[in-house]
């Protein structure tokens, strides 16, 4: 494989990790736009622990993963209690939050940014994004798949029928700060250095992007979604300066035309039902 | 034997007090039907029994069992159920998936299964589209799958929101039809019901809200021929006719 073709596959694989992070929430109805916090809490908890403490990448990583999940439990209960546009904002501010409190932490470099000595290899970082989406496969086949589609669909009717509404939203929500730490501690191990900016607004709002429009009604969504944001542009860069100009305007275009998201349930259907038929 | 005992329920939004001293009695195989204006608090009487919305005072006894202070989840294993006005399946799902939902707290599988297959027989046309997004189904069949998603959590006691409303009049004969058959099985049912006349000929008792209170309980055929029926859904002096 060439060093390019490398380095395209590894962006891709933790631009998919990071669409499953925003996606488990937003399947029961949650914007959470401050995934790149959660992810930033991963990085620097995993670089902390190798660095500082001599563990070994593995335990580092899950660690950061636990970090960052315990955050969005705790952070998750009384943010939950917002709902739509006012939980995208609670959100928000959260991962800014977190960002500016590493920009701050000279314990690990500040705003000159933390080298990372430990190296996670390609293959790591391809492991684990297969990992991820093997997880939500099997998670997609489990009863808490249709919580998620009840909670979204319609609350009301999933406390009628005794489900817990508020724990489906606060284990989507802690689970996808999980899969979002995780992934913050490989990208710190294989990038060897993490500086705060980088976790910024702008990666919670393209990860938003990718899963908003793989679409969010099967578990496919963040996949293609991750995959068509990630290798599009590359495709694109025989136009140059002018690529992610051609790119927004294909995006604008597709959002108009199909606002559900690239891969939708009725799709899957039809497709099962022509392969039954055949 | 009294299945289900309401005593002196209240219920507050805000300060707005939406029932106020509401009792009502099921007895283990009864129908019971509670009627009144909108607004005069019935869909919140079915909450409130469910766990759904709490209560200010009073309490609910189920089976025997002081439930008052259980969570809807709990009152569901016991076998509470309610179908909730204006069915709200959920469209995103396929008709079998809305099936699962209501036996999500069921872990005898084989079970499931198994009553599942009677719904199915019993509803044929849900069998047909078992697979398909419930959003395809007519706002009947969504009625048959609100049901039959109910019943899929093994219900003592089902309560009914409304599930007349909207529905062409074959479907409303047919509802009212299952009704009686599933309480003929055994089941006992607290139905709210907008079409008074058919409510009060399936019922063995009936109760009359208005503004949060009881204002009438008994017999549903003295309930029927009563005048201030009437008034308590049209206001005072209705059955005269308005002058021109």
């Amino acid at each position: 494989m060439s060093g390019y073709l490398t380095g395209v596959l590894v962006v891709l694989a933790f631009n998919v990790i990071a669409a499953y992070a925003v996606y488990l929430p937003l399947a029961a109805g949650q914007l959470n736009l401050g995934i790149a916090g959660f992810m930033a809490i991963g990085a620097y908890t995993a670089a902390y622990l190798t660095n500082e403490m001599g563990w070994t990448i593995l335990p580092a990583v899950v660690a950061g993963g636990a970090a960052a999940g315990l955050v969005g439990l705790v952070v998750g209960l009384p943010v939950l209690r917002t709902h739509g546009i006012y939980l995208a904002m609670a959100t928000f501010a959260l991962g800014q939050v977190i960002s500016a409190i590493f920009l701050n932490l000279d314990v690990v470099g500040g705003a000159a940014g933390y080298p990372v000595t430990e190296y996670a290899p390609p293959a790591a970082v391809f492991g684990l994004a297969i990992g991820v989406v093997l997880f939500m496969l099997l998670l997609s086949s489990t009863r808490f798949a249709l919580y998620l589609a009840a909670v979204k669909g319609d609350p009301t009717v999933a406390d009628l029928l005794g489900i817990s509404v508020r724990g489906i939203q606060a284990a989507a929500f802690t689970l996808g700060a999980i899969v979002a730490g995780v992934g913050g501690g490989l990208y710190a191990h294989h990038f060897s250095f993490i500086e705060a900016q980088h976790f910024s607004v702008l990666l919670s709002v393209f990860t938003v992007l990718y899963v908003l429009f793989g679409g969010t009604q099967t578990v496919w969504g963040p996949l293609v979604g991750a995959g068509f944001f990630t290798l599009v542009p590359e495709l694109l860069r025989a136009g140059d300066q002018y690529r992610y100009a051609i790119f927004a305007f294909v995006l604008i275009l597709f959002m108009a035309i199909r606002p559900q998201g690239l891969v939708t349930t009725a799709m899957l259907r039809l497709r099962r039902r022509a392969g039954s038929a055949a | 034997m009294a299945l289900l005992e309401v005593s002196g329920l209240s219920v507050s939004y805000g300060r707005v007090a939406a029932l106020n001293d509401v009792s009502l009695t099921v007895r283990e195989g009864e129908i019971v039907t509670v009627l009144g204006a909108n607004g005069a608090g019935k869909s919140t009487l079915l909450r409130a029994i469910l766990g759904a919305v709490p209560a200010k005072a009073g309490g609910v006894t189920f089976a025997g069992e002081d439930v008052s202070r259980e969570p809807p989840h709990a009152r569901i294993a016991r076998g509470l159920c309610l179908v909730p006005e204006g069915r709200r399946i959920l469209i995103s799902l396929s008709v079998e998936e809305n099936l699962l939902l209501g036996a999500h707290m069921r872990r005898d599988t084989e079970a499931v299964r198994r009553e599942m297959d009677a719904i199915y027989g019993r509803f044929p046309n849900l069998a047909e589209r078992r697979k398909m997004l419930a959003s395809c189904l007519s706002g009947g069949e969504q009625q048959m799958l609100a049901i039959g998603r109910a019943m899929m959590a093994r219900p003592r006691l089902m309560m009914l929101d409304e599930p007349s409303l909207g529905l062409s009049p074959l479907f409303v004969s047919k509802l009212f039809a299952l009704i009686r058959e599933l309480n003929a099985e055994g089941l006992s049912v607290l139905l709210v019901e907008q079409n008074t006349t058919k409510a009060l000929a399936v019922a063995h008792g009936a109760t009359v809200l208005e503004l949060g209170r009881v204002i009438m309980a008994g017999d549903p055929k003295a309930l029927a021929a009563d005048p201030r029926l009437q008034e308590a859904y049209l206001g005072e002096g209705a059955a005269a006719p308005a002058p021109y």
